[in-house]
């Protein structure tokens, strides 16, 4: 009997990328359902009353919801190919320490240095490349956040460098003077097909982003 | 050979009595360390650099920190005693998706009904109600939200508990009179005594948020 899956997701968005990152990873046939978060569908309220968010991953009829317990999910049920938690305990709640630490620092950040200006945007700017140094610190000489093969911190946080041009180009700023080794991760992670095809093309985000800009008046 | 277990703490904190209740359930013997959160130890600082916060869990030497990372790596070390999270991916994403929730929403919400007057405390009042209502709702007719026996979700949120009398002081309400079978469960969960044994006394809980509100000059 063949899995349904289904994807409710947003193209620019850093945590539905996440997911089909993870559906990519473990070779799986999905369904793609674009949202438009102005006029969430019937479908989206249903499977995520609470929060009415995207991404959601409705399988075999059943939603989960939250980009990282979809991803959890994901390896979970889908355990055979391309782990992605690590499988002793320790190492697996070192990748959920980072994995959340992404979670709680980026998003919030980067947000800021595309929205505001001045100081705000300032204090944004540095914060955000202090988060990343320390991402590249975690990193060190590994080939990716999970050692020889993408893991769970890879997933949680590539998804977010297709936003870095976006960012750079509104906060007039470069991640790559600045993050050098983490750059060269996101290439790395990008060499292959699963990461490629489930990233956004920066200057689409880029796009996106001014839009953004225009309809909440910022300059 | 023997586990070597420390448990970096605050006593009031809702976050390390998860950790406290984790630790019970699993009947593991620990090291518990008090710590001055305005004077925050070495061992602190050295164990959790990234947050500088409790709770941090130290086993054989090795921190794990985020209070329901710890409470999953307890859960998955200690597998044999006491189960916490489902054995079911999809029920584990569920559980996962509740504590989350939890997490989101009400330690702000709580924050606010003590700290805040008028117009902004009726708000956070108001959505604190229809979180835990929504919580009800998730709870059902199961006595624990793990089923027939305690686990994850009711270790996530039966440590707020002990800080309902604060809440309900400080804010003038009565959280039984919406929420009576919520409190029903808290009663049912507080007859075991792992989770008695983890809880700080609703009174203490309400001398220190009043202590807080004097020392950031909140009436």
């Amino acid at each position: 009997m063949g899995d349904e899956i289904i994807l409710l997701d947003f193209w620019p968005s850093m945590f539905g990328m996440r997911v089909r990152l993870a559906l990519a990873e473990k070779g799986l046939k999905y369904e793609y359902k674009e949202e438009d978060l102005r006029n969430k569908s019937p479908l989206l309220l249903e499977m995520n009353p609470v929060h009415k968010q995207i991404p959601v991953l409705i399988h075999n009829g059943k939603p989960i919801c939250e980009s990282l317990i979809i991803v959890q999910y994901i390896d979970e049920v889908w355990h055979d190919k391309s782990p992605l938690l690590p499988s002793d305990p320790y190492q697996r709640a070192q990748a959920r320490f980072w994995a959340d630490y992404v979670d709680k620092k980026l998003y919030g950040l980067g947000r800021k240095v595309w929205s505001t200006k001045g100081e705000e945007q300032e204090t944004a700017k540095k914060e955000f490349i202090e988060c990343l140094k320390l991402l590249e610190g975690e990193l060190g000489e590994k080939p990716y956040f999970g050692g020889e093969k993408i893991g769970f911190v890879d997933v949680a946080l590539v998804t977010f460098s297709c936003w870095f041009y976006a960012y750079e180009s509104c906060g007039n700023f470069s991640i790559e003077a600045e993050c050098p080794k983490l750059i060269a991760w996101t290439k790395r992670c990008k060499e292959k097909e699963s990461v490629s095809s489930s990233l956004e093309d920066p200057h689409k985000v880029h796009g996106f982003v001014m839009g953004m800009r225009k309809r909440f008046g910022i300059e």
